[in-house]
Protein backbone atom coordinates (compact mmCIF):
# COMPACT_ATOMS: atom_id res chain seq x y z
CA UNK A 1 0.00 0.00 0.00
CA UNK A 2 1.40 3.21 -1.26
CA UNK A 3 -0.08 7.25 -0.34
CA UNK A 4 1.24 10.25 -1.18
CA UNK A 5 1.55 12.41 2.07
CA UNK A 6 0.52 15.95 2.96
CA UNK A 7 1.44 16.61 6.53
CA UNK A 8 0.48 20.07 6.65
CA UNK A 9 2.04 23.35 8.56
CA UNK A 10 0.58 22.09 12.43
CA UNK A 11 2.63 18.82 12.02
CA UNK A 12 5.91 20.58 11.59
CA UNK A 13 5.00 22.70 14.74
CA UNK A 14 2.28 21.89 17.32
CA UNK A 15 1.45 18.50 16.42
CA UNK A 16 4.72 17.09 15.75
CA UNK A 17 4.09 14.03 17.63
CA UNK A 18 1.02 13.78 15.53
CA UNK A 19 3.39 13.46 12.31
CA UNK A 20 5.74 11.16 13.81
CA UNK A 21 3.55 8.98 15.28
CA UNK A 22 1.27 9.30 12.14
CA UNK A 23 4.68 7.98 10.33
CA UNK A 24 5.74 5.34 12.93
CA UNK A 25 2.32 3.33 12.46
CA UNK A 26 1.72 3.18 9.25
CA UNK A 27 5.29 2.10 8.47
CA UNK A 28 4.78 -0.45 10.98
CA UNK A 29 1.65 -1.80 9.21
CA UNK A 30 2.96 -1.84 6.42
CA UNK A 31 1.93 1.32 4.53
CA UNK A 32 4.10 3.28 2.14
CA UNK A 33 4.02 7.18 2.61
CA UNK A 34 5.43 9.32 0.26
CA UNK A 35 5.47 12.85 0.98
CA UNK A 36 4.65 15.66 -1.38
CA UNK A 37 8.31 17.89 -1.95
CA UNK A 38 7.64 21.59 -1.74
CA UNK A 39 3.81 21.27 -0.25
CA UNK A 40 2.69 24.65 0.85
CA UNK A 41 -0.65 25.95 3.18
CA UNK A 42 -3.80 24.52 2.89
CA UNK A 43 -5.08 28.00 3.50
CA UNK A 44 -6.72 26.50 6.95
CA UNK A 45 -9.95 28.20 7.87
CA UNK A 46 -8.34 31.61 7.11
CA UNK A 47 -8.46 31.40 3.59
CA UNK A 48 -12.62 31.15 3.40
CA UNK A 49 -12.77 33.76 5.96
CA UNK A 50 -11.09 36.49 3.18
CA UNK A 51 -11.27 35.41 -0.17
CA UNK A 52 -13.36 32.24 -1.88
CA UNK A 53 -11.03 31.68 -4.79
CA UNK A 54 -7.53 31.76 -2.63
CA UNK A 55 -9.72 29.31 -0.25
CA UNK A 56 -9.55 26.86 -3.32
CA UNK A 57 -6.19 27.84 -4.96
CA UNK A 58 -4.08 27.42 -1.98
CA UNK A 59 -5.02 23.15 -1.59
CA UNK A 60 -5.18 23.16 -5.49
CA UNK A 61 -1.63 24.03 -5.37
CA UNK A 62 -0.75 20.91 -3.68
CA UNK A 63 -3.11 18.51 -5.27
CA UNK A 64 -1.62 19.93 -9.04
CA UNK A 65 2.44 19.07 -7.40
CA UNK A 66 0.68 15.47 -6.68
CA UNK A 67 -0.96 15.04 -9.66
CA UNK A 68 2.71 15.31 -11.32
CA UNK A 69 3.68 12.20 -9.45
CA UNK A 70 2.70 9.18 -11.11
CA UNK A 71 1.36 5.80 -10.56
CA UNK A 72 -0.21 6.88 -7.05
CA UNK A 73 -3.53 7.85 -7.09
CA UNK A 74 -4.63 8.72 -2.97
CA UNK A 75 -3.42 11.53 -1.01
CA UNK A 76 -3.24 10.75 3.04
CA UNK A 77 -4.03 13.63 5.60
CA UNK A 78 -3.83 13.43 8.93
CA UNK A 79 -4.98 17.03 10.01
CA UNK A 80 -9.23 17.82 9.08
CA UNK A 81 -8.55 21.12 8.30
CA UNK A 82 -6.30 20.60 5.66
CA UNK A 83 -8.37 17.70 4.78
CA UNK A 84 -11.46 19.60 4.04
CA UNK A 85 -9.76 22.34 2.23
CA UNK A 86 -7.92 19.32 -0.09
CA UNK A 87 -10.94 17.34 -0.72
CA UNK A 88 -13.53 20.57 -1.18
CA UNK A 89 -11.34 21.28 -4.44
CA UNK A 90 -11.60 17.46 -5.34
CA UNK A 91 -15.47 18.13 -4.76
CA UNK A 92 -15.88 21.16 -6.58
CA UNK A 93 -14.24 20.75 -9.61
CA UNK A 94 -16.02 17.35 -10.21
CA UNK A 95 -19.32 20.06 -10.04
CA UNK A 96 -18.29 22.87 -10.92
CA UNK A 97 -15.48 22.52 -14.73
CA UNK A 98 -15.83 26.58 -14.68
CA UNK A 99 -14.15 26.20 -11.12
CA UNK A 100 -11.01 24.20 -12.72
CA UNK A 101 -10.71 26.74 -15.73
CA UNK A 102 -10.03 29.56 -13.09
CA UNK A 103 -7.80 27.50 -11.09
CA UNK A 104 -5.79 26.68 -13.55
CA UNK A 105 -5.59 30.21 -14.70
CA UNK A 106 -4.36 31.32 -10.97
CA UNK A 107 -2.00 28.17 -11.20
CA UNK A 108 -0.44 28.98 -14.24
CA UNK A 109 1.78 31.67 -12.08
CA UNK A 110 3.31 28.50 -10.75
CA UNK A 111 4.17 26.40 -13.85
CA UNK A 112 1.50 23.86 -12.83
CA UNK A 113 -1.72 22.46 -14.21
CA UNK A 114 -4.56 20.49 -12.12
CA UNK A 115 -6.84 17.63 -13.63
CA UNK A 116 -8.18 16.24 -10.42
CA UNK A 117 -7.22 12.70 -10.91
CA UNK A 118 -6.03 12.82 -7.03
CA UNK A 119 -8.68 11.47 -4.07
CA UNK A 120 -7.83 13.07 -1.24
CA UNK A 121 -7.99 10.53 2.15
CA UNK A 122 -7.97 11.54 5.80
CA UNK A 123 -6.17 9.15 7.86
CA UNK A 124 -9.04 7.93 9.85
CA UNK A 125 -10.21 7.28 5.96
CA UNK A 126 -7.24 4.88 5.51
CA UNK A 127 -7.27 3.39 8.50
CA UNK A 128 -10.91 2.49 8.92
CA UNK A 129 -10.94 0.90 5.61
CA UNK A 130 -7.72 0.05 4.20
CA UNK A 131 -6.08 -1.30 6.97
CA UNK A 132 -6.81 -4.92 7.96
CA UNK A 133 -8.24 -4.97 11.90
CA UNK A 134 -6.53 -8.42 12.06
CA UNK A 135 -3.18 -7.01 11.34
CA UNK A 136 -3.26 -4.23 14.41
CA UNK A 137 -4.59 -7.11 16.40
CA UNK A 138 -1.85 -9.13 15.84
CA UNK A 139 0.40 -6.91 15.87
CA UNK A 140 -0.82 -5.11 19.02
CA UNK A 141 1.22 -6.81 22.12
CA UNK A 142 0.54 -4.37 24.91
CA UNK A 143 -1.95 -5.15 27.08
CA UNK A 144 -4.59 -1.90 27.21
CA UNK A 145 -7.70 -3.93 28.88
CA UNK A 146 -7.63 -1.10 31.39
CA UNK A 147 -7.68 2.07 29.29
CA UNK A 148 -11.32 3.63 28.38
CA UNK A 149 -10.84 5.96 25.58
CA UNK A 150 -13.56 8.65 24.00
CA UNK A 151 -13.11 9.01 20.40
CA UNK A 152 -13.36 12.21 19.39
CA UNK A 153 -14.04 13.01 15.65
CA UNK A 154 -14.49 16.70 15.27
CA UNK A 155 -16.14 18.20 12.81
CA UNK A 156 -14.16 18.06 9.34
CA UNK A 157 -13.19 14.72 8.60
CA UNK A 158 -17.02 14.24 8.96
CA UNK A 159 -19.06 17.09 7.36
CA UNK A 160 -19.80 18.36 4.56
CA UNK A 161 -18.73 15.49 2.80
CA UNK A 162 -19.75 12.28 4.36
CA UNK A 163 -17.03 9.53 3.22
CA UNK A 164 -16.34 7.58 4.91
CA UNK A 165 -18.38 7.23 8.41
CA UNK A 166 -21.77 9.12 9.55
CA UNK A 167 -21.64 12.74 10.08
CA UNK A 168 -24.07 12.43 12.80
CA UNK A 169 -23.23 9.59 14.61
CA UNK A 170 -19.57 8.22 13.72
CA UNK A 171 -18.22 5.11 14.51
CA UNK A 172 -15.34 4.58 12.60
CA UNK A 173 -12.90 4.74 15.69
CA UNK A 174 -14.59 2.17 17.34
CA UNK A 175 -13.20 -1.03 16.07
CA UNK A 176 -9.91 0.54 15.48
CA UNK A 177 -9.91 1.48 19.44
CA UNK A 178 -11.03 -2.16 20.51
CA UNK A 179 -8.49 -3.94 18.02
CA UNK A 180 -5.79 -1.97 20.09
CA UNK A 181 -7.34 -3.59 22.71
CA UNK A 182 -8.46 -0.49 24.74
CA UNK A 183 -12.42 -0.17 25.94
CA UNK A 184 -14.48 1.91 24.25
CA UNK A 185 -16.16 5.02 26.42
CA UNK A 186 -19.93 6.03 25.30
CA UNK A 187 -20.31 9.25 24.34
CA UNK A 188 -22.65 11.13 21.95
CA UNK A 189 -20.08 14.26 21.99
CA UNK A 190 -17.54 12.41 19.03
CA UNK A 191 -18.48 14.88 16.42
CA UNK A 192 -19.37 18.03 18.29
CA UNK A 193 -17.47 20.96 17.47
CA UNK A 194 -14.43 21.85 19.66
CA UNK A 195 -15.07 25.41 19.32
CA UNK A 196 -11.98 25.26 16.53
CA UNK A 197 -10.80 29.36 16.18
CA UNK A 198 -13.26 30.98 18.39
CA UNK A 199 -10.74 29.56 21.56
CA UNK A 200 -8.66 32.53 19.79
CA UNK A 201 -10.66 35.05 18.41
CA UNK A 202 -13.94 34.60 20.91
CA UNK A 203 -12.50 33.00 23.88
CA UNK A 204 -14.91 32.68 25.89
CA UNK A 205 -17.56 31.33 23.29
CA UNK A 206 -14.67 28.48 22.12
CA UNK A 207 -14.18 27.47 26.29
CA UNK A 208 -17.80 27.00 26.85
CA UNK A 209 -17.81 24.32 24.07
CA UNK A 210 -14.45 22.67 24.71
CA UNK A 211 -15.82 22.52 28.99
CA UNK A 212 -18.70 21.02 27.35
CA UNK A 213 -16.83 18.30 25.97
CA UNK A 214 -14.18 17.47 28.56
CA UNK A 215 -17.23 17.21 30.95
CA UNK A 216 -19.04 14.41 28.82
CA UNK A 217 -15.30 12.55 29.35
CA UNK A 218 -15.53 12.43 32.72
CA UNK A 219 -14.76 8.45 33.58
CA UNK A 220 -12.40 8.42 30.38
CA UNK A 221 -9.16 7.83 30.49
CA UNK A 222 -8.41 9.79 27.82
CA UNK A 223 -9.79 11.50 24.49
CA UNK A 224 -8.26 10.48 21.46
CA UNK A 225 -8.58 13.03 18.36
CA UNK A 226 -7.49 12.87 14.71
CA UNK A 227 -6.98 16.88 14.24
CA UNK A 228 -4.14 19.33 15.48
CA UNK A 229 -7.25 22.29 16.63
CA UNK A 230 -8.98 19.55 17.74
CA UNK A 231 -6.23 18.25 20.21
CA UNK A 232 -4.79 21.77 20.91
CA UNK A 233 -8.72 23.19 22.20
CA UNK A 234 -8.85 19.77 24.32
CA UNK A 235 -5.78 19.53 25.49
CA UNK A 236 -4.55 23.23 26.13
CA UNK A 237 -7.72 24.73 27.80
CA UNK A 238 -8.48 22.24 30.37
CA UNK A 239 -7.56 24.87 33.12
CA UNK A 240 -10.20 27.51 31.59
CA UNK A 241 -12.12 24.64 31.36
CA UNK A 242 -12.38 23.76 34.98
CA UNK A 243 -12.52 27.67 35.99
CA UNK A 244 -15.92 28.14 33.61
CA UNK A 245 -17.88 24.85 35.38
CA UNK A 246 -16.44 24.73 38.80
CA UNK A 247 -15.41 21.36 38.76
CA UNK A 248 -11.56 19.38 38.68
CA UNK A 249 -11.17 18.74 34.77
CA UNK A 250 -8.09 16.60 33.71
CA UNK A 251 -7.86 14.06 31.42
CA UNK A 252 -5.25 12.97 28.64
CA UNK A 253 -5.93 13.57 24.72
CA UNK A 254 -3.53 12.10 22.32
CA UNK A 255 -4.08 11.32 18.80
CA UNK A 256 -5.18 8.28 17.86
CA UNK A 257 -1.91 6.78 16.27
CA UNK A 258 -0.49 7.51 19.58
CA UNK A 259 -2.81 5.43 21.08
CA UNK A 260 -2.55 2.67 18.41
CA UNK A 261 1.38 3.30 19.00
CA UNK A 262 0.67 2.91 22.45
CA UNK A 263 -0.58 -0.93 21.63
CA UNK A 264 1.79 -1.84 18.87
CA UNK A 265 4.86 -1.35 21.21
CA UNK A 266 6.29 1.20 19.74
CA UNK A 267 8.97 3.07 21.75
CA UNK A 268 8.49 6.72 22.94
CA UNK A 269 10.75 8.16 20.44
CA UNK A 270 7.61 7.10 17.67
CA UNK A 271 4.98 8.04 20.06
CA UNK A 272 6.09 11.38 21.61
CA UNK A 273 3.51 11.07 24.41
CA UNK A 274 6.23 13.53 25.86
CA UNK A 275 5.18 16.30 23.60
CA UNK A 276 1.59 16.42 25.00
CA UNK A 277 0.38 18.56 27.05
CA UNK A 278 -1.89 16.34 28.30
CA UNK A 279 -0.64 13.05 28.97
CA UNK A 280 -0.29 13.44 32.18
CA UNK A 281 1.55 10.98 34.84
CA UNK A 282 -1.30 9.00 36.07
CA UNK A 283 -2.50 7.81 32.28
CA UNK A 284 1.52 7.30 31.23
CA UNK A 285 1.70 5.17 34.46
CA UNK A 286 -1.85 3.29 33.60
CA UNK A 287 -0.52 2.30 30.46
CA UNK A 288 3.50 1.84 31.50
CA UNK A 289 4.72 4.29 29.09
CA UNK B 1 -4.86 40.26 0.90
CA UNK B 2 -4.61 44.12 0.75
CA UNK B 3 -5.83 44.81 -2.82
CA UNK B 4 -9.25 44.15 -2.22
CA UNK B 5 -11.52 46.14 -3.74
CA UNK B 6 -14.91 47.09 -2.32
CA UNK B 7 -16.54 46.31 -5.61
CA UNK B 8 -15.93 42.44 -5.12
CA UNK B 9 -17.74 43.00 -1.77
CA UNK B 10 -20.97 43.88 -3.98
CA UNK B 11 -20.63 41.31 -5.82
CA UNK B 12 -20.52 38.61 -3.47
CA UNK B 13 -23.13 40.12 -1.12
CA UNK B 14 -25.90 39.49 -3.90
CA UNK B 15 -24.37 36.22 -4.54
CA UNK B 16 -25.35 35.35 -0.69
CA UNK B 17 -28.72 37.14 -1.12
CA UNK B 18 -29.39 34.51 -3.95
CA UNK B 19 -28.51 31.39 -2.38
CA UNK B 20 -30.81 32.03 0.93
CA UNK B 21 -33.50 33.06 -1.10
CA UNK B 22 -35.01 29.01 -1.05
CA UNK B 23 -34.75 29.30 2.78
CA UNK B 24 -37.65 27.93 4.30
CA UNK B 25 -37.10 29.39 7.69
CA UNK B 26 -37.64 25.98 8.98
CA UNK B 27 -34.45 26.87 11.94
CA UNK B 28 -32.93 23.18 11.79
CA UNK B 29 -29.68 25.37 11.13
CA UNK B 30 -30.22 27.58 14.62
CA UNK B 31 -31.03 24.45 16.42
CA UNK B 32 -27.56 22.67 15.05
CA UNK B 33 -25.12 25.54 15.57
CA UNK B 34 -23.01 25.37 18.74
CA UNK B 35 -22.75 28.82 19.13
CA UNK B 36 -26.24 30.14 18.08
CA UNK B 37 -26.49 30.57 21.85
CA UNK B 38 -23.46 33.36 21.83
CA UNK B 39 -24.92 35.11 18.31
CA UNK B 40 -27.69 38.33 18.50
CA UNK B 41 -28.80 37.02 15.28
CA UNK B 42 -29.39 33.36 14.77
CA UNK B 43 -28.26 31.59 12.16
CA UNK B 44 -32.23 31.25 10.71
CA UNK B 45 -33.04 35.18 11.48
CA UNK B 46 -30.20 35.78 9.40
CA UNK B 47 -31.19 34.38 6.30
CA UNK B 48 -34.44 36.38 7.11
CA UNK B 49 -32.38 39.34 7.35
CA UNK B 50 -30.74 38.76 3.86
CA UNK B 51 -34.20 37.55 2.12
CA UNK B 52 -35.86 40.83 2.82
CA UNK B 53 -32.72 43.14 2.26
CA UNK B 54 -31.44 44.09 5.16
CA UNK B 55 -27.56 44.05 4.79
CA UNK B 56 -26.73 46.68 7.06
CA UNK B 57 -28.63 44.47 10.15
CA UNK B 58 -26.60 41.54 8.75
CA UNK B 59 -23.35 43.24 8.61
CA UNK B 60 -23.58 44.71 11.47
CA UNK B 61 -24.31 41.40 13.53
CA UNK B 62 -21.36 39.39 14.53
CA UNK B 63 -23.28 35.98 14.36
CA UNK B 64 -21.37 34.68 11.33
CA UNK B 65 -18.01 35.99 12.69
CA UNK B 66 -18.62 33.45 15.28
CA UNK B 67 -18.86 30.65 13.31
CA UNK B 68 -16.45 27.74 13.68
CA UNK B 69 -17.41 26.25 10.60
CA UNK B 70 -19.00 22.57 11.84
CA UNK B 71 -20.92 22.04 9.43
CA UNK B 72 -23.73 21.06 10.84
CA UNK B 73 -26.14 23.54 9.75
CA UNK B 74 -24.82 22.76 5.84
CA UNK B 75 -25.35 18.60 6.39
CA UNK B 76 -29.11 19.39 7.67
CA UNK B 77 -30.21 21.78 6.30
CA UNK B 78 -33.48 20.51 4.35
CA UNK B 79 -32.90 22.61 1.23
CA UNK B 80 -29.64 21.81 0.69
CA UNK B 81 -28.35 25.41 1.23
CA UNK B 82 -24.42 25.92 1.31
CA UNK B 83 -25.03 27.81 5.05
CA UNK B 84 -21.31 26.93 6.37
CA UNK B 85 -20.09 29.05 3.03
CA UNK B 86 -22.58 31.79 3.60
CA UNK B 87 -20.94 32.29 7.16
CA UNK B 88 -17.38 32.68 5.32
CA UNK B 89 -18.71 34.81 2.46
CA UNK B 90 -20.25 37.12 5.27
CA UNK B 91 -16.68 36.94 7.00
CA UNK B 92 -15.27 37.87 3.66
CA UNK B 93 -17.68 40.94 3.07
CA UNK B 94 -17.31 42.14 6.29
CA UNK B 95 -13.30 42.31 6.81
CA UNK B 96 -13.73 44.05 3.51
CA UNK B 97 -15.97 46.67 4.26
CA UNK B 98 -16.53 46.81 8.17
CA UNK B 99 -13.04 45.29 9.44
CA UNK B 100 -12.79 47.01 12.77
CA UNK B 101 -16.41 45.56 13.97
CA UNK B 102 -14.43 42.38 14.19
CA UNK B 103 -10.84 43.47 14.37
CA UNK B 104 -9.77 40.13 16.10
CA UNK B 105 -11.11 37.90 13.67
CA UNK B 106 -10.22 39.88 10.60
CA UNK B 107 -6.68 40.24 11.85
CA UNK B 108 -6.34 36.32 13.12
CA UNK B 109 -6.96 35.26 9.86
CA UNK B 110 -5.21 38.41 7.85
CA UNK B 111 -1.37 37.75 9.91
CA UNK B 112 -1.91 34.16 9.19
CA UNK B 113 -2.28 34.08 5.54
CA UNK B 114 0.59 36.80 5.46
CA UNK B 115 3.12 34.34 7.24
CA UNK B 116 1.80 31.84 4.05
CA UNK B 117 2.10 34.39 1.32
CA UNK B 118 6.16 35.17 3.12
CA UNK B 119 7.02 31.28 3.21
CA UNK B 120 4.78 28.95 1.89
CA UNK B 121 4.04 27.49 5.55
CA UNK B 122 2.32 29.15 8.55
CA UNK B 123 5.05 29.75 11.02
CA UNK B 124 3.01 29.92 13.91
CA UNK B 125 5.26 32.01 16.28
CA UNK B 126 5.20 34.80 13.30
CA UNK B 127 1.60 34.87 12.80
CA UNK B 128 1.01 35.24 16.40
CA UNK B 129 3.61 37.37 16.93
CA UNK B 130 2.15 39.68 13.78
CA UNK B 131 -1.76 39.20 14.96
CA UNK B 132 -0.50 40.67 18.47
CA UNK B 133 1.29 43.83 17.08
CA UNK B 134 -1.79 44.48 14.58
CA UNK B 135 -4.55 44.15 17.40
CA UNK B 136 -2.37 46.93 19.59
CA UNK B 137 -3.60 45.30 22.86
CA UNK B 138 -0.80 44.98 25.02
CA UNK B 139 -2.54 42.79 27.36
CA UNK B 140 -3.69 40.25 24.53
CA UNK B 141 -0.67 38.09 24.53
CA UNK B 142 -1.30 37.49 28.77
CA UNK B 143 -4.37 35.64 27.36
CA UNK B 144 -2.16 33.29 25.41
CA UNK B 145 0.76 33.43 27.87
CA UNK B 146 0.30 30.05 29.69
CA UNK B 147 -0.53 28.11 26.77
CA UNK B 148 2.57 29.65 24.43
CA UNK B 149 4.55 28.73 27.30
CA UNK B 150 3.50 25.06 27.57
CA UNK B 151 4.04 24.64 23.88
CA UNK B 152 7.92 26.36 23.52
CA UNK B 153 8.76 24.60 26.82
CA UNK B 154 8.11 21.12 24.43
CA UNK B 155 10.12 22.70 21.66
CA UNK B 156 6.89 22.55 19.47
CA UNK B 157 6.87 26.18 18.12
CA UNK B 158 10.27 26.81 16.87
CA UNK B 159 11.48 30.20 17.88
CA UNK B 160 11.53 32.35 14.59
CA UNK B 161 11.40 36.00 14.28
CA UNK B 162 9.01 37.40 11.55
CA UNK B 163 10.98 37.59 8.31
CA UNK B 164 9.92 38.71 5.02
CA UNK B 165 10.69 35.40 4.01
CA UNK B 166 11.15 34.25 0.08
CA UNK B 167 8.06 35.57 -0.59
CA UNK B 168 7.23 31.83 -1.97
CA UNK B 169 3.58 32.52 -2.58
CA UNK B 170 3.33 35.75 -3.50
CA UNK B 171 2.91 35.55 -7.07
CA UNK B 172 0.06 33.27 -6.49
CA UNK B 173 -1.55 35.42 -4.16
CA UNK B 174 -1.22 38.31 -6.39
CA UNK B 175 -2.52 36.13 -9.45
CA UNK B 176 -5.59 34.84 -7.41
CA UNK B 177 -6.57 38.46 -6.46
CA UNK B 178 -6.47 39.99 -10.16
CA UNK B 179 -8.91 37.15 -11.12
CA UNK B 180 -10.97 37.84 -8.50
CA UNK B 181 -11.43 41.44 -9.13
CA UNK B 182 -11.53 41.22 -13.07
CA UNK B 183 -14.49 43.13 -14.45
Amino acid sequence: MKYLYYPGCSLEGSAQEYNISTKAVLKALGVDLLELSDWTCCGASAAAAVSPLLALALPARNLAIAETIADVSDMLVPCSACYLNLKKVEETIRREPGVLVKLNAALETENLKLSGRIRVRHLLDVLSRDIDLNRIRSLATKPLSMLRIAPYYGCQCLRPYPVFDNPERPVSMNPLIEAAGARVHPWAMGGICCGASNLNTHPTVGISLVTALLKEAQGADAIVTVCPMCQLNLEGYQNKAADACNEAIQIAVLYLPQLLGIALGLPNTDIRLDLNLSANTAFRKKCEI
Amino acid sequence: MKENTPLAAADLLSAISDKVNACIQCGTCSASCPNAFAMDFSPRHLWRLLQAGEIQAVLTSRSFSLCSTCYYCTLRCPRGLPLTDIMSALKQVSARQLPMLDPSGVLFYQKFLESVRRHGRVREMEFMTLYFSAMKNPLLPFQFASLGIRLISRKKLPFQLPSRGSERLNTLFRRVNELENAP
